[in-house]
């Protein structure tokens, strides 16, 4: 079983099109989109979820007014800036909050106790493009790298159950810890970028991360045709790096369009170039 | 009037023109009014606002925690440090009289040096990334934070970046994509907070999302449409309802494109888009 995640650095790019798409032509595989605060796939796979569960939050820390002495024990201790004192009382800065427990532990009256954060809810649904794993984070919440792994587990559960041959991961922008959580252990990295100063920059971080984890990495220029030097300069880059580019897509309107309607690309419109295109990114990825 | 603010430009969906937005705003307000003013790169994961403001380097300094180093001459395995780990950072086998830190992985909270009560654990700095600051013309100054690659942890840098704010000058700052912990961190204490969305049904599911995580910290918000004329409707009436102000439509425009793809300042190049901007900060001061 093969692992595949798409991802970018820079957000945009068209990462969640182009993987919606290739579900659409890459056969017996389980699909997941990775990016849990900003899950979109689902508008264009509509899946029907046939479990759903919740998944807890990060624990934040809550202090007891009618304990507390005023000691301030737990803000000098508090290494996240997440107590504050105002107003004659120590706050709790729920937003700083990492959950770490040192102040619950370090107060001599035992005024402060842990409580649950928002849950994130986790799904495993069907779509015509097969099953599909995804999230939703709970608003604010801070373990997006920790659903991941659990995302990513369920689906491998699946797959070996299956037998299928590929999981494909739709992977979120940046190269943090929802991203990390995407590539670890995976066997090809997609690296969709686009012809701008920014997508370059980003290019370089992502592929630098990927290498941590000895992934095979195949770039998918986007938008190609919106700023053809700086494709150029992309292919230069690509060349001089060993970065075997696998596709160049033109800027097309169809991408937008086939999200309007709740359809990826494949589903709307089956013999546009842009099909074709996707059809032999599907074909390279699942060859060897 | 008062120009002492700090705004912040947010997003749910990435590559809507957070950055975009950011540096021409920058630009063509300080400008226009000639006042002092900083831009800070919250972005810490994929940072470009220095690719279009060119900055020269002026400053650097580290972003540093701290995290446990064992010594296992004074350890007597009693597991506590373990025990208060909540990360699971330290791996401890009793059996054997193992005990390890995973530096990766920790946060360095410290709850592991409270626990421990024979002396065995001093802490040493392990470095995230780095807060740089740049000079740009008229004064001006960029902070950028940047997270080693690898690192999963961009809350601390991002904290740190932020503390370089010069409290006497307008600030912006370009918040990461997302809704999960680093934008929280980027908006707490913003002023406005500017979202920038495009009306395709990605951009409006994650506005949409973006909005309920604003609602967390209560600030006052408006929405910029970039890229006007793709997509759908949809979000005019979704705004309308939730009776959230659209502060200003950049039509998508292939000259538009064109200029961001070659790291250029667009309100440099066109008026009547530096005059869009002077006119939405007329909205929001």
């Amino acid at each position: 079983m093969k692992q595949i995640t798409v991802v970018s650095g820079k957000g945009g790019t068209g990462k969640t099109s182009i993987t919606s798409a290739l579900a659409c032509v890459i056969k017996n595989k389980v699909i997941i989109d990775c990016d849990v605060d900003a899950a979109n796939m689902y508008l264009v796979l509509t899946p029907k979820n046939i479990v759903e569960e919740s998944y807890p939050g990060g624990r934040k820390a809550e202090i007891d007014y009618e304990l507390c002495t005023n000691c301030g024990i737990c803000m000098d201790l508090c290494r996240f800036d997440a107590i504050e004192y105002v107003d004659d009382k120590y706050k709790i800065i729920e937003n700083s909050c990492d959950g770490c427990d040192l102040c619950m532990r370090a107060c001599p009256v035992g005024a402060i106790k842990m409580k649950q954060g928002f849950s994130s809810t986790w799904f495993i649904a069907e779509t015509r493009a097969g099953t599909m794993v995804h999230a939703k984070l709970g608003i604010g919440e801070d373990l997006s790298g920790k659903l991941v792994s659990l995302l990513r587990e369920k689906a491998k559960e699946i797959a070996e159950k299956e037998k299928n041959d590929f999981i494909l991961l739709d992977g979120p922008p940046g190269i943090g810890c929802p991203v990390i959580a995407s590539v670890t252990g995976i066997d090809i990295a997609i690296i969709v970028t686009e012809p701008t100063q920014s997508g370059i920059h980003d290019l370089k971080r992502v592929v630098e991360l990927t290498n941590n984890f000895k992934v095979e990495n195949l770039v998918v220029i986007n938008k190609f045709d919106l700023n053809l030097e700086m494709t150029k300069e992309l292919e230069k880059h690509c060349k001089e790096n060993n970065l075997e580019i696998i596709a160049k897509v033109p800027y097309d309107k169809i991408f937008v369009d086939s999200m309007v309607e709740a359809k990826t690309v494949v589903d709307y419109a089956p013999d546009s170039e842009i099909t074709k295109i996707i059809r032999e990114i599907g074909k390279r990825i699942t060859s060897d | 009037m008062n120009f002492n603010k700090k705004i912040v430009i947010a997003s749910g969906k990435g590559g809507t023109g957070k950055t975009t937005v950011a540096v021409n705003l920058f630009y063509a307000i300080r400008d226009f009014y000639n006042i002092p003013a900083q831009l800070i790169d919250c972005d810490v994961e994929e940072p470009n606002v220095n690719i279009f403001t060119k900055g020269i380097l002026k400053e650097e300094k580290d972003v540093n925690i701290k995290i446990p180093v064992i010594d296992t001459d004074k350890c007597t395995y009693c597991g506590l440090c373990a025990e208060y780990c909540a990360y699971n950072a330290i791996v401890f086998v009793e059996s054997m009289k193992h005990i390890a830190v995973m530096e990766d992985i920790c946060k360095g909270c410290g709850a592991c040096s409270y626990a421990c009560k024979f002396d065995a654990i001093t802490e040493k700095d392990y470095n995230l990334g780095k807060v740089q600051k740049f000079s740009i013309d008229n004064n001006s100054e960029l902070v950028e934070g940047r997270l080693n690659i690898g690192s999963p942890f961009a809350v601390p840098v991002i904290k740190f970046a932020k503390k370089q704010e010069n409290k006497n000058s307008l600030i912006i700052m370009d918040a990461p994509p997302g809704t999960s912990c680093p934008v929280i961190q980027t908006i707490d204490d913003a002023d406005y907070i500017i979202l920038v969305a495009e009306p395709t049904p990605f951009g409006l599911n994650d506005l949409k999302l973006m909005i309920e995580t604003v609602k967390l910290v209560s600030k006052k918000i408006g929405v910029v449409i970039n890229k006007a004329g793709i997509g759908s409707d949809e979000i005019y009436s979704y705004l309308k309802a939730e009776n959230i102000e659209i502060l200003m439509e950049i039509p998508f425009d292939k000259e538009i494109a064109k200029l961001y793809s070659d790291g250029k300042i667009i309100v440099k190049e066109k008026p009547e888009i530096k005059q869009m901007y002077i006119d939405m900060f007329e909205k929001i001061k």
